[in-house]
Parts: structure tokens; sequence; C-alpha cells
């Protein structure tokens, strides 16, 4: 165990490998539960377990790579700014739906929170759930979150958005392709908007419009919430 | 190959700036909003074309999901917050999922109809 500690690009690689196992699942399937992060996750933590392995040493061999989550995460303006010139006249609709679901999202959580009488750390860390991971766990991290909890309940978001789209679409005569995209992107980020892409090209490039408006609007209204 | 390390320069220089603005603005925004903002800006105002950037901004939208499997890892240390309060956390993530997934779509889809309707009728 002492020698493979030492070896620090070991982390790097199973995880790698992880992810492109979880990929592979997920093209063999097709199901939105076989989603490649999630099965990273679960088989990091499970080989983790069962070899303890530390989880410190863990961390400090991802830091290998991890310091490109903040520059990964500023390049989502380039696919937003492509996007945004087919959108341009539905613009208005676009932004009320997603300040509405925003909205929605934060004063929910934020009651249901106090309703369970949940303390600061897991509140902070819930509140940004349906925005995407980078912006997510950045906020919740800058704010006293738990980024772990944030990083699980954002993924867990993405599942069930792309699940039961779907069939809530079919339920509430949601039929405009528009307005599904808002619904994807809004709730479900960027796991939903892979599902609204299935449904049609401008679902999908709506739905990444949302999932990137949605989470700035989350990080300018989040400071408000946390400070009540 | 130098394309690269010029891609690289211009988005590090942004995620730069933001982090300067991130610490200059006494509000909890991550310089990674701040950065994004920036970008987009520039692309809409032109300073910067996508062309320019587009190399390895592909390259690290690829890799994003990954980055985010260590901070996940992370639930073993914070099982012991979570386990207490597993159930009404459940019921938190699905409600807030239905209910934004429904507010978001129906109040787009009504205002686009009205603005088509109105369209329609000028």
């Amino acid at each position: 165990m002492d020698l493979i500690r030492e070896f620090s690009m070991l982390p790097l690689v199973v995880t790698i490998l992880a992810y492109q196992f979880g990929l592979f699942l997920q093209k063999k399937w097709k199901s939105p539960v076989f989603n490649p992060l999630l099965i990273a996750i679960i088989l990091i933590i499970g080989v983790l377990l069962l070899t303890g392995y530390p989880t410190a040493d863990y961390q400090a061999g991802m830091k290998t790579i991890s310091w490109l989550m903040t520059p990964a995460t500023i390049c989502l303006a380039v696919p937003l700014y492509q996007q945004l010139q087919i959108l341009r006249k539905d613009w208005k609709a676009i932004m009320a739906g997603i300040c509405a679901g925003t909205l929605a999202s934060l004063f929910f959580i934020f009651i249901m929170c106090r309703v369970f009488g949940f303390d600061q750390i897991l509140t902070t860390s819930l509140l940004p759930k349906s925005i995407t991971t980078a912006m997510g766990t950045a906020l919740s991290a800058q704010t006293g979150g738990d980024e772990a909890i944030t990083t699980a309940a954002i993924v867990i978001t993405g599942i069930l958005g792309n699940i039961l789209g779907v069939p809530l679409c079919r339920l509430f005569k949601i039929t405009d392709p528009v307005a599904q995209g808002v619904a994807f992107g809004t709730s479900a980020h960027v796991i939903g908007t892979s599902k609204a892409r299935e449904l049609s090209d401008l679902s999908g490039a709506v739905s990444s419009l949302s999932l990137t408006v949605a989470g700035i609007l989350t990080a300018v209204l989040y400071p408000v919430l946390t400070m009540l | 190959m130098t394309v690269y390390l010029k891609q690289s320069a211009l988005i590090f220089g942004f995620t730069l700036l933001g982090e300067a603005l991130s610490r200059l603005i006494p509000l909890p925004i991550p310089a990674a909003v701040y950065g994004l903002v920036l970008l987009f800006a520039a692309l809409c105002l032109k300073i910067v074309k996508v062309e320019q950037i587009s190399k390895v901004s592909d390259f690290l939208l690829t890799i994003l999901p990954i980055l985010f499997v260590s901070p996940a890892v992370n639930l073993l240390e914070s099982w012991g917050i979570l386990a207490p309060h597993i159930l009404p956390i459940a019921l938190i993530v699905v409600a807030s999922t239905v209910l934004v997934f429904i507010v978001a779509g129906l109040i787009s889809q009504a205002l686009c109809r009205k603005e088509r309707k109105d369209g329609s009728d000028s």
C-alpha cells in the first residue's frame, strides 16, 4: 500500500477509466440512469472503501487536474454565444421562464430546509442543486456549504430531470420545443440538456442557454438568500 | 502548436480577470461566473472570436465532467452530516426538480404563444 500511494498519477488514471466505463455503459443501454459521472463517483467511492486507499491521498492525486475547473467553466461562454444567434426571437419568453424557474427553485428549497430545520451548511449545500456542477460547487464552497453534498444533489437532480422530463411534458402539455428546452435546462442543467437534445435541436440549444443563464442568475440571487 | 498556447493564454487570462473581480467585489460569486460573463461579453463585442479559443475550449468542455468526480467522492467525508437527514433531502431534491421543470416550462410556453399570436396579428 505504501508503494502504491507514491504513484501520484494513479487516482487520475483510475478516475478517467471509471468515467470511460460509465460512457461505455451509457452507450450500451442509452438510459439516463447510466450517467457516466454518477457511475464514476460510485465506482471510485467503492474502490476507496474496498482497498482502504486514503481519501486524502485520492484528493491530492486529483489536484493534478482539478485546477482546470474554473477555466473549463468559463468556456461555457462559447456554446452560450453560439446559441444566442438562433434564439433572438423568443428571447423574452426564454428569460422569463428561466427567471421564474430559478426563483421557484431557490425559494422552495430555502423554505423546505427551514421546515425540516436544516442547518446553514446543509441549506447552502442544497440551494444551487438545479444549476450546473461547475457553478454550483463553486457557489457552495464560497458560502460555506459542503461541496460533496452539492455535487451529489446536482448530479441526482440532473438524472431526475432527464428521466421525468418527457412524462412531465406530456402531463402538463408542454409541447413547444422552446418551452421544453427552458424546462430541461433550468431544472436539470447539462444532464437534462442531453435529453432535450434528443427531442429536437432547438430544445437542445434553448436548454444549454437556459442552464448557463440559470447558473448566473442563481449566483447573483444566492448571496441574498444565504444572508436571510 | 503555438495555436494551443495562444488559446490557453486567452482562456487563462479570462480566468485571471474572473479571479481578480471575485476578490475585488465583496459578493460570494465565484471567479468562474465572472470569467464566463466577461468572455461572453468579449465574444458578443467581437473582441474575441470563437476560432481564437475553440480548440482549447472544446478540450476543456470535454474533460469538465471528470473534474467533478473528486468533489463528489468527498461524500465519504460528509456522510456524517448527510445521513440523519437523508429522507427529507431526497424529498426536497425530487419535489424541487419537478416544480422547477413545470414552472419554467409552462411560463415560457405561455409567453411564446402570446408573442407568436401578437406577431401574427400585426
